[in-house]
């Protein structure tokens, strides 16, 4: 006794047959079915096993309102899981399989569960599992209640498109109101999008045996869609509007399949009419979760369109005044169907694994299927995303659009307008920009769930939700909605409640004696239907996300065999020479302490600022004073918050008293130049001072080490190197072209800077090798760059530094004592916390001849009464090849006061001894700088 | 997604725009003395208010702070204008 296909009926296409497999047996199924339709026609009967109980169920719905029905589903060696096998388009080679059940949805071992579920009331997980430790349960019964199962496999080029669509008018449902709309409007010269979630068009007329304007329902539908692209309108199947979000920006998913990314396209319309339809509302009575309970408006709706007849034997159980006009479509169709009034006497069902009778009062009638209505519900979930408030309809019993925003108007059956030449009438008006509500006349008999009735009745089929659930939660007083929500979890699941959520609300309000409109709805939230994540991203992913800044030294970096790395956005040369990062890190700190590293600097932030307020600017971001210095000159300095912390540090030269030139971190540029541009508007006379990001245009090429000074007087770059001091800066020329010499240093030699034009900054850096080999220099990467500052205890901001550092905790003292302009962050300086003894401060940590390095984030601890405190965190840590033995830096607590103290330092469990010494560990005069 | 208008590009997305602060927030002469709550309550404290609000926002594209005038509860933008005097 169960579902079979009838031939001639539908709208699949019954030529083309399509295989596939569910739960391991072979079925078939036509073009045009989904999932669901195949195997209901095929006579399948259970899909899946609910969540909590694993209780066998079937399909309630024929379309996005079904909670039952949830599958794995592989396609392609790869597992798509908890997909709708209601909204799934059947895809030949499909293997699907039921979730929460093993080893399939017929049989299934967990179902025990379900014998002893009045120990799993609402709320059990949280109350059972609270002592000693909730993580102690949490492994097992994650694996017992997870729904589908996730794949390891990469879908290749599963990238969502992502497109920004206009149109004046967007309507959203096509069926009947929908369709008349997007012509009368379409006619009318307006730019028209409709969009329906089926694969076809028409909605609920489908099902209809009347005809319409004189023609059947598929013709009419086509004569519609025909118009409206003739008036230039436009019409998207299998589109679902997901959100209405601020503004008037509504996302539009197309479905492509499983395995198929969707495509999303963004629209801000003029105006929106809703036209999304209603869901058939579940009736509550005992058992009335069996497979074989069906909604009344589905089984149509499989009739119509997949021509799946869904039982031989039917009861069809509701309140509708339209149920025997509903019920003799089934006749129609050649079932046996008798009809209840569900309002009248308590329903059970008979049968555990399927239907096999319904007892209404003591009346038992044999059947094999019930089509359960407890009336119409309007689809008004993107209403409310829209922020329209709802209004109670005594007679409809359904939340109705209220008051909304002026650009939104719902119609059809979203509007409570159940009537098909009503809703016609009122979808022409709303097209022309009249505001009416045409709602003819309906009365829907109350019916909402038997507090009384025994055994237990569903609300939430997919999260086993019972009526005595809500009454529990009352009882623990989760009366408001959101708590019962959260409580009983209902409404959470997939389908986000779009057939639970009212019959909940009525148990809830009949429990405290109160209407349904003063009980509340919950919040409806985006998305309608659930999307796959990629919806959200599309192709913005990886480094089409975050793109890398490319280095013009590049292709130069990689015929000397550079390991290329990311560092803050850049990918620069780590090291030179191959795959041995160690070897390679130590040869190139040897080069760069006897000979000379030549690197590419070029990624350094640099930022000019000019114009004749420039020195007041730069005086007013450096925690440094910068207003005396001199034209040629080069000075360090940190930018600050204004809450006093170390923002950035970096050099800054004066070219003259109109242009400075800023470098900063490189990972920061973009930051800093926002930081500067906020001062820059906000305090100064933004028509008296520039700034200029010229990171991009200039590269640089660094010669650092004891025979730097041989190599760059070779390069010829400035006519003479006498006389050009540590943090200086000259003009200069290559090959007769401008290059700009700075004198800084990052790894505490003697170190030239120069700056030329992107074009011909490969002659520059090929010279520079070339002059460098006979005196033993070479090209250096950034792991040993990091290394040798870290030596001479130059920090990282950001690394040697965290969101608590002051520039005193470094070291830094005298601006903070001494300099009388204002500057950002000065007052924060002075606070409280500021003043406090026991700040971290950046040491060094030196460890005995032979032990190991100590690991960044290795805590520095003091035992107190007994326990370990932290005093702070090693920052940065390496094996220093110039001094042979470990080096580190660390943010310590009263650091300066332990200077040559040992402390004591723990990390995962290990305890070892290090001794605090000054952050520089490598020529602490700085002899080496202008050697 | 919000749509803001800038005073210099137009209507753009709100994913180009950074909130940079409350209007008419004036940073404290720190040449002179201020105590701990003036100074605290310029860093951290906030209107914060329901309804009409006056904040600075920038246009990250084009990098010009201004004026946005919205309603914190419609999410209605009321209007923008320049921080600029000779601009209109
Ligand atoms: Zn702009």
């Amino acid at each position: 006794m169960s579902a079979q296909r009838l031939e001639g009926r539908g709208i699949i296409d019954p030529t083309s047959k399509l295989c596939f497999r569910f739960d391991g047996q072979s079925y078939t199924g036509f073009s045009g079915d989904t999932v669901a339709s195949a195997l209901l026609a095929s006579g399948v009967r259970i899909f899946a096993r609910s969540f909590k109980y694993h209780r066998p169920r079937g399909v309630w719905g024929s379309w996005n309102d079904d909670p039952n029905a949830i599958v794995d589903i592989r396609v392609d060696e790869v597992t798509f899981p908890n997909c709708q096998a209601t909204t799934t388009q059947l895809i030949d080679g499909m293997d699907v399989r039921s979730i929460n059940a093993w080893p399939n949805a017929s049989f299934d071992v967990k179902a025990m569960l379900d014998l002893g579920s009045r120990f799993l009331p609402a709320g059990f997980y949280y109350k059972m599992f609270m002592w000693p430790d909730w993580h102690l349960f949490e492994p097992m019964i994650r694996k017992m209640a997870g729904m589908g199962t996730l794949s390891d496999e990469v879908v290749e080029g599963y990238d969502a498109v992502i497109l920004h669509e206009s149109c004046e008018l967007l309507i959203i449902g096509g069926g009947a109101a929908g369709l008349a709309a997007a012509r009368t409007a379409a006619e009318g010269g307006r730019s028209v999008l409709i969009v329906e979630d089926h694969a076809d068009f028409g909605g609920r007329i489908l099902a209809r045996a009347d005809l319409i304007d004189g023609q059947n329902p598929v013709d009419w539908v086509n004569d519609q869609i025909s118009a409206i692209r003739a008036a230039g309108g436009r019409a998207l199947s299998r589109t679902t509007a997901i959100g209405i979000y601020d503004h008037r920006a509504i996302s539009l998913i197309e479905d492509r399949g499983v395995g198929v990314a969707p495509v999303v396209r963004k629209v801000r319309p003029d105006s929106v009419i809703l036209a999304s339809g209603a869901i058939d509302r579940p009736v509550t009575f005992t058992n009335n979760d069996r497979p074989g309970v069906m909604s009344l408006e589905g089984a149509a709706d499989f009739l119509a369109r997949y021509g799946v007849l869904v039982g031989e034997r039917i009861a069809v159980l509701s309140n509708r005044p339209d149920k025997q006009l509903m019920a003799q479509l089934f006749r129609d169709a050649g079932a046996h169907v008798q009809e209840f009034d569900a309002t009248r006497e308590t329903a059970e069902i008979k049968g555990r694994r399927g239907v096999k009778a319904l007892q209404i009062g003591s009346e038992i009638y044999p059947c094999d299927t019930v089509l359960a209505s407890g009336g119409l519900t309007p689809a008004i979930h993107l209403w409310r995303h829209a922020g329209g408030k709802l209004d109670w309809d005594e007679p409809r019993q359904a939340f109705l659009p209220g008051k909304g925003p002026d650009w939104l108007q719902a119609i059809g059956a979203a509007n409570g307008t159940y009537d098909l030449e009503t809703a016609i009438d009122e979808a022409k008006s709303v097209a022309l920009g009249m505001r009416v509500h045409r709602r003819a006349s309906y009365t829907l008999p109350p019916l909402w769930p038997d507090l009384s009735a025994k055994g237990r009745q569903w609300l939430d089929f997919q999260h086993d939700v019972t009526v005595k659930d809500i009454a529990l939660a009352k009882q623990e007083n989760m009366v408001s909605v959101e708590h019962l929500k959260r409580y009983t979890t209902l409404g959470m699941a997939g389908d986000q409640g779009k057939i639970s959520n009212m019959p909940a609300l009525a148990t809830m309000a009949k429990l405290q004696g109160k209407p349904i409109p003063e009980v509340g709805t919950t919040t409806f939230r985006p998305p309608f239907v659930p999307v796959p994540l990629e919806t959200y991203s599309g192709a913005h992913k990886g480094t089409r996300m975050g793109p890398l800044k490319r280095l013009a030294l590049e292709p130069d970096h990689r015929k000397l065999d550079a390991a290329m790395g990311e560092y803050g956005g850049w990918l620069r040369p780590a090291w030179y020479g191959g795959s041995d990062e160690k070897t390679a890190v130590l040869r190139e700190c040897c080069i760069a302490r006897n000979a000379a590293a030549i690197m590419d600097g070029s990624a350094l932030g640099t930022i000019e600022v000019v114009g004749p307020d420039a020195r007041d600017l730069v005086n007013f971001v450096y925690y440094n004073t910068m207003s005396n210095l001199q034209p040629g000159r080069i000075r360090y300095g940190f930018m600050l918050t204004e809450s006093g912390l170390v923002f950035d540090d970096g050099v800054m030269a004066c070219v003259n008293d109109n242009r400075f030139i800023i470098s900063c971190s490189s990972s920061h540029a973009d930051s800093v130049m926002a930081h500067l541009e906020n001062w820059r508007q906000d305090k100064f006379d933004p028509s008296r001072v520039f700034i200029h990001d010229t990171t991009q245009n200039w590269s640089t090429v660094t010669v650092a080490g004891p025979k730097a000074r041989d190599i760059v007087a070779a390069l010829n770059v400035l006519d003479e190197l006498t006389n050009f001091a540590h943090m200086s800066l000259k003009m200069g020329s290559f090959n007769g072209r401008p290059a700009r010499v700075a004198r800084v240093s990052f790894t505490g030699d003697t170190s030239y800077e120069i700056s030329v034009r992107n074009d011909y900054v490969k002659e520059l850096w090929a010279a520079a090798l070339e002059m460098g080999k006979p005196f033993g220099a070479g090209p250096v990467g950034a792991e040993a760059l990091t290394v040798l500052r870290a030596e001479k205890g130059y920090i990282l901001v950001g690394k040697d530094t965290d969101g608590e550092t002051m520039p005193h905790d470094l070291g830094f003292t005298v601006p903070r004592l001494k300099k009388k302009a204002a500057f950002a962050g000065d007052r924060s300086l002075h606070n409280q916390n500021a003043n406090r003894t026991d700040r971290k401060q950046l040491v060094g940590l030196q460890v005995d001849p032979g032990a190991c390095m100590l690991p960044v984030g290795a805590h520095i601890v003091d035992a107190r009464n007994g326990r370990k405190v932290s005093l702070g965190y090693v920052t940065s840590s390496h094996e220093s090849p110039t001094l042979e033995r470990p080096i580190a830096l660390a943010l310590v607590s009263s650091g300066a006061d332990l200077m040559g103290q040992n402390v004591s330092v723990w990390h995962m469990g290990e305890s070892s001894t290090a001794h605090v010494t000054l952050p520089c560990a490598f020529d602490q005069e700085g002899e080496r700088l202008d050697a | 997604m919000q749509s803001f208008p800038c005073p210099f590009c137009g209507p753009r997305d709100e994913r180009e725009f950074h909130f940079a602060g409350e209007a008419d927030k004036i940073r404290p002469d720190t040449t002179q003395t201020i105590s701990d709550a003036e100074w605290a309550d310029y860093l951290f404290n906030l209107k914060n208010s329901r309804g009409p609000t006056r904040e600075i926002w920038v246009h990250t594209p084009c990098q010009e702070y201004f004026v946005m005038e919205r309603d914190t509860a419609t999410m209605d933008v009321i209007g923008a204008h320049s921080l600029r005097k000779d601009i209109a």
